[in-house]
């Protein structure tokens, strides 16, 4: 990596004969950033893959004993694992459906004459940008079968929401769908405005119908960034941990995260778990690599 | 366009502004209700149906920051004069605030837990967007061999799983003592955000003309200078906005939190969850500690609103 900073400057440069050169300051600028990165992150992680091939714990003083492939196979063999990520599976897919389906309608509307559109659309941003645990949190209120408001204003009586094991993981969806289709509908905001306005006039004089219109101009003009969203948010969910893990203690919405951290620091099996963390990490570098072809895609534009 | 406006265009219009303004209601609804609980008196909180209309009350807040014991025994009227009117407002409650036995007040855990989230997200935003503009002027203005090999590797860094971290991070901080402590998390904020400082000030940087330097370079600043008195002066909103997204991040993060710290240097985020279900939780003092928890937040969202979408999309998306 440092042979690949150090080329192409010039340091006879003009401002090289007073200061310091263009190839000094450059690299003054970007390897601490590097290696700090290296070091906390790329570090750990390697770290960590040497553990995964022991039967570690953290809790006992006992030594690590290598153990190769052995905490993979068990992992890749277990059924519980395999529900776990069955669970994940269904938690991104309803809360990033939910959150494309309420985003991109709400920014249609807004994309229309609305007075006061700047400060209606603050104001719906507002979710995502609050802490999901704290505000996770007083979601319990909310969804409480005898005195939360949920129940309450939709007339649903004592229905239980969290401890319901059929509906738990539905109710951490939607408060997760609440949080963040505003970060949907701002992206879809801003595709929506990128429509050239003249191609809904050439429309209109063809007299194409609104459903039309809506399929062949808008959505694929928005698809780019309506895509970058919904990478980003599958992402964001698959990771999830704070909402689920804060609202209930359901087996029905232990997601892998959750998995993962009581294996780590409730079962204290550390080896395994760092085995588990690398099995999530490949997955979630594999959804990454598609997000940032997207976003470089999108920027070319 | 006015023109060509017809008759179900301009009802089509008016449905939509319904729509918006009820959505927003629903939206606004649960913070709407955080605030109004976090001034209820402590019996009108979870009552059927919803108090929606109440005389408000400061006295979650009294709760919040004070360490209280029930009352066993009334207290006589001699003790209530005497007690200053905050205390009066526990008093009031059935509950009595715990003193030392020189008489001084208790503190709840939540003011130190506030500190410690005012430590971290201050320290981890200085540092990460400190290094964070340096780099992204590099990478703007300079030639490197790899650019966006290195860019992805920067943004990786920001999609791993916190727990993935975590584990990693907990065995090594447990061997150097850092396991706990606000260094402990500072360096995981700083790490975590650096990587979104990067992409986002070099969306800014990109902005500013480099004819701006290169005139200064002409004028016999150099590099250095230029940068210092050319450059970041230019930069300074996109610094703003850059930090005050990293200040949210870290102010509003969890799972490290969680993980990484117990009692002295746990952040307000774990904190608060820990309250409910110990004994008979008092809605009322959640709803005040996450009222100011979410204050900044929702201010800070106020003075952002025209740089969310640069900052949600890494600067991808500028509009």
């Amino acid at each position: 990596m440092a042979t690949a900073v150090m080329t192409t400057l010039d340091p006879n440069s003009r401002s090289a004969a007073r200061g310091m050169s263009d190839l000094t300051i450059r690299n003054l600028f970007i390897i601490p950033t590097i290696v700090f990165l290296i070091v906390f992150n790329i570090f750990p992680l390697i770290y960590s893959l040497g553990y995964s091939f022991t039967d570690f714990r953290a809790s006992s003083p006992a030594a690590a004993n290598f153990v190769g492939l052995q905490n993979y196979r068990e992992l890749l063999n277990d059924p519980f694992i395999w529900s776990n990520f069955a669970i994940t599976a269904k938690y991104v897919i309803v809360s990033v459906v939910g959150q494309v389906i309420v985003g991109f309608g709400v920014a249609l509307l807004l994309n229309r004459d609305i007075p006061l559109k700047g400060l209606l659309t603050t104001l719906l941003l507002l979710p995502m940008m609050l802490s999901m645990a704290v505000v996770g949190l007083f979601w319990k209120l909310l969804y409480d079968p005898s005195f939360g408001i949920i129940n309450y204003t939709l007339g649903l009586g004592s229905f239980e929401w969290l401890s319901n094991p059929d509906m738990a993981l539905y109710a951490v969806a939607i408060t997760d769908i609440w949080m963040w289709s505003p970060f949907v509908m701002l992206l879809s905001l801003a595709g929506l405005s990128a429509v050239p306005k003249h191609l809904y006039e050439a429309a209109a004089i063809d007299r194409a119908g609104s459903f039309y219109t809506f399929f062949r101009i808008t959505l694929p003009l928005v698809a780019p960034i309506l895509m970058i969203a919904i990478i980003f948010r599958t992402m964001e969910a698959f990771k999830t941990f704070d909402l689920a893990y804060i609202l209930t203690s359901q087996p029905t919405t232990e997601v892998i995260s959750i998995r993962l951290y009581k294996m780590a620091f409730q079962e204290w099996q550390t080896g395994r778990s760092c085995a588990l963390a690398y099995i999530v990490l490949i997955m979630i570098l594999a959804i990454t690599n598609i997000y940032v072809k997207y976003l470089n895609k999108v920027k070319e534009r | 366009m006015a023109a060509v406006t017809t008759s179900t265009e301009r009802s089509l219009n008016k449905l939509a502004i319904v729509g918006v303004l009820i959505i927003t209601m629903i939206f606004l609804a649960p913070i709407y209700w955080i605030a109004s609980t976090a001034f209820k008196p402590r019996n009108l909180a979870t009552t059927i149906p919803p108090t929606v209309m109440f005389q408000p009350e400061i006295s979650p807040f009294v709760k919040l920051f004070t360490k209280r014991s029930q009352l066993r025994t009334a207290p006589t009227p001699e003790q209530y004069a005497a007690a200053p009117w905050w205390e009066r407002l526990v008093f009031d409650g059935g509950e009595k605030v715990v003193r030392s036995g020189r008489g001084e007040v208790q503190w709840s855990g939540y003011p130190s837990r506030f500190m410690n989230s005012l430590i971290v997200a201050i320290t981890s935003t200085i540092l990460a967007v400190g290094m964070g503009t340096f780099t992204a002027y590099g990478f703007s203005r300079f030639k490197i061999k790899g650019e966006q090999d290195l860019l992805f590797f920067i943004l990786s860094t920001r999609m791993l799983p916190p727990v993935v971290v975590a584990i990693p991070m907990f065995l090594m901080y447990r061997v150097v003592g850092l396991n706990d402590t606000h260094w402990g998390l500072i360096i995981l904020y700083t790490a975590f955000n650096l990587s979104f400082s990067v992409w986002l000030m070099k969306g800014f940087m990109d902005e500013i003309p480099k004819e701006y330097e290169e005139a200064a370079l002409v004028d016999g600043y150099t590099r250095m200078e230029a940068f210092f008195k050319i450059v970041l002066p230019e930069a300074a909103t996109g610094i703003a906005a850059t930090a005050v997204f990293c200040f949210i991040t870290a102010w509003n993060e969890y799972a490290f939190a969680l993980i990484m710290t117990n009692r002295r240097a746990q952040t307000a985020p774990p904190f608060i969850p820990s309250q409910v279900g110990s004994g008979l939780s008092d809605w009322t003092v959640i709803a005040a500690g996450t009222f100011l928890f979410l204050l900044p937040v929702a201010i800070f969202t106020f003075l952002l609103r025209n740089h969310l979408l640069r900052g949600m999309s890494f600067g991808a998306i500028r509009k």
